[in-house]
């Protein structure tokens, strides 16, 4: 048996491909499936829950690889919104750049952009890692609640605003955070953490010249004196 | 792109620019059986020039070189059911409602030619749909505007506006921002002060594409909640909400892509 299959988008339709990867495939069938001209088309390979190897071909559109669990997705370019939106397991890379809302939502598993990311990169995490190889846009990682978001670039406006316990670690220049997260000092496991993600990621970036930003947790309880000024 | 707005849709197209004083103008009339043919023997008994047109349904181009005020005076007098849909020596331009697919191919859009266009298909959320609540939206001339989003100040700054004299079609929030940038171009602002003065100005969410004669014009709010894409090679540039509609371009697939950022104004000039 041929151990990679392609599917043409240029002859399939998104949801023929989808069920596919849904129902059709066992955790052995394939090597990899590699998708053909995605041509910025929404919802590629989302809802995956086999180990599989997904290859797709070229520039994808919203929510690609979204909600992923055990697959291994990569992207051969850019990704328009919400890529890999609320991934529970497995991997998402993109080789491009990637549009608003990165790795939004997710639980866990692990986020490769490659590229720059845009706004609300990494927003409401909840457990996923997301590293990426470029710079994130404003609002990034805007109320994570928990995981790891790695910016080997620069950070846009906002960053971490409305954090909980999710934590980003910062290379370049940070345009400003967002109320009530804080940088705090790198300790052992801060420089562990980061360097193991950069090397889950395989991008090449040295972990001390991070910075960490978490929650200062002023936000946690309502402060009547605070006038709603944090 | 009709997915993303099937209610309505538009075109302006910038054409090699008509020599002075002779100008274009874009007629809509509510009347599907209108006689265009008799409406430019009225201008030209009406105002003694000369004029050509070339009409397709609702939609015609009159070319004359009179004076603007005195065509929209005539107009009103003669014609005052006809509304003027853009004026200038460059753009030409097609709006209504339906699929964006069936008014592309009413109107001929593979036939159009120039040199620069910008397009727009509309999902309503907080005006009419009608022909005239279609984008793009024109102020002055050769001057035209696309928005994807919704000003939340519309009102107040249409009071300002209407308080020197400017006129408004609808009550849209885009003709708004279009007529606000226009005004400020007017008052002596290049289009990208004007852009800069909108920011402290225009309250709310917006991509905008606009057009000028020469110039295709781009900027997104600061929050930058509506997508765009660019793609830019050695021989065009393309501008669109979603990659999914330049993926099809010749040569896109080594052109450079990239998202717009937050308040930055990105211009091409032809």
């Amino acid at each position: 048996m041929d151990r990679v299959k392609q599917m043409d988008l240029a002859k399939l339709s998104v949801r023929e491909v989808n069920q596919f990867l849904h129902h059709d495939l066992s955790n052995d069938d394939f090597e990899r499936i590699e998708i053909l001209n995605p041509d910025g088309l929404h919802n590629i390979a989302a809802g995956l829950d086999h180990t599989v190897d997904i290859m797709i071909l070229g520039h994808a559109g919203y929510f690609v690889a979204g909600m992923n669990k055990l697959a291994h997705v990569t992207v051969q370019g850019n990704v328009g919104w919400s890529v890999a939106e609320n991934i529970m397991s497995g991997s998402v890379r993109v080789r491009g750049h990637a549009s608003a809302c990165a790795g939004s939502s997710g639980h866990g598993g692990l986020v490769v952009i490659e590229g720059h990311a845009s706004s609300r990169c990494g927003i409401s995490m909840k457990g996923c890692d997301i590293v990426v190889g470029g710079d994130v846009g404003h609002f990034s990682a805007f109320m994570g609640q928990a995981g790891t978001l790695v910016v080997c670039g620069d950070a846009g406006p906002n960053l971490g605003d409305s954090l909980y316990e999710a934590t980003i670690y910062v290379r370049g220049k940070i345009h400003s955070l967002g109320a009530d997260a804080k940088e705090e000092p790198m300790q052992p496991a801060d420089y562990e953490q980061v360097a193991h993600l950069l090397t889950d990621a395989a991008i090449e970036c040295d972990a001390r010249e991070f910075k960490r930003i978490a929650s200062a947790r002023r936000l946690y309880h309502w402060n009547a004196d605070a006038r709603q000024e944090y | 792109m009709g997915t993303r707005g099937p209610d309505s849709a538009g075109l302006a197209v910038f054409r090699r620019p008509l020599d002075a004083p002779d100008r274009r103008f874009g007629l809509y009339s509510n009347d599907p059986g209108v006689d265009w043919q008799a409406v430019r023997e009225d201008f030209q008994r009406d105002t003694g020039g000369e004029a050509t047109i070339r009409f397709k349904e609702t939609h015609s181009v009159l070319t004359s070189s009179i004076d603007v005020d005195d065509f929209k005076r005539w107009l009103m007098l003669s014609h005052p059911n006809l509304h003027i849909l853009a004026v200038g020596r460059s753009i030409e331009m097609y709006k209504d409602e339906g699929l964006p697919g069936d008014i592309a191919q009413r109107y001929g859009f593979d036939q159009l030619m120039g040199t620069h266009a910008v397009a727009h298909t509309r999902m309503a959320t907080e005006s009419a749909v009608s022909p005239a609540h279609a984008h793009p939206y024109t102020a002055g001339e050769d001057f035209c505007l696309v928005h994807n989003g919704s000003l939340s100040n519309p009102y107040s700054v249409r009071r300002k506006l209407e308080r020197r004299g400017i006129e408004f079609e609808t009550d849209n929030d885009t003709e708004a921002g279009c007529r606000f940038l226009e005004w400020r171009m007017r008052e002596g602002e290049t289009l990208e002060q004007a852009i800069e003065t909108s920011f402290t100005e225009l309250d709310g969410f917006f991509t905008f594409l606009m057009a000028t004669a020469d110039r295709l014009v781009l900027v997104r709010d600061a929050f930058a909640c509506k997508p765009a894409v660019v793609a830019e090679t050695d021989d065009y540039v393309a501008i669109s909400s979603e990659f999914r509609s330049l993926a099809h371009l010749p040569g896109v697939a080594t052109a450079r892509v990239f998202e717009p950022v937050p308040e930055q104004i990105y211009s091409w000039t032809v």
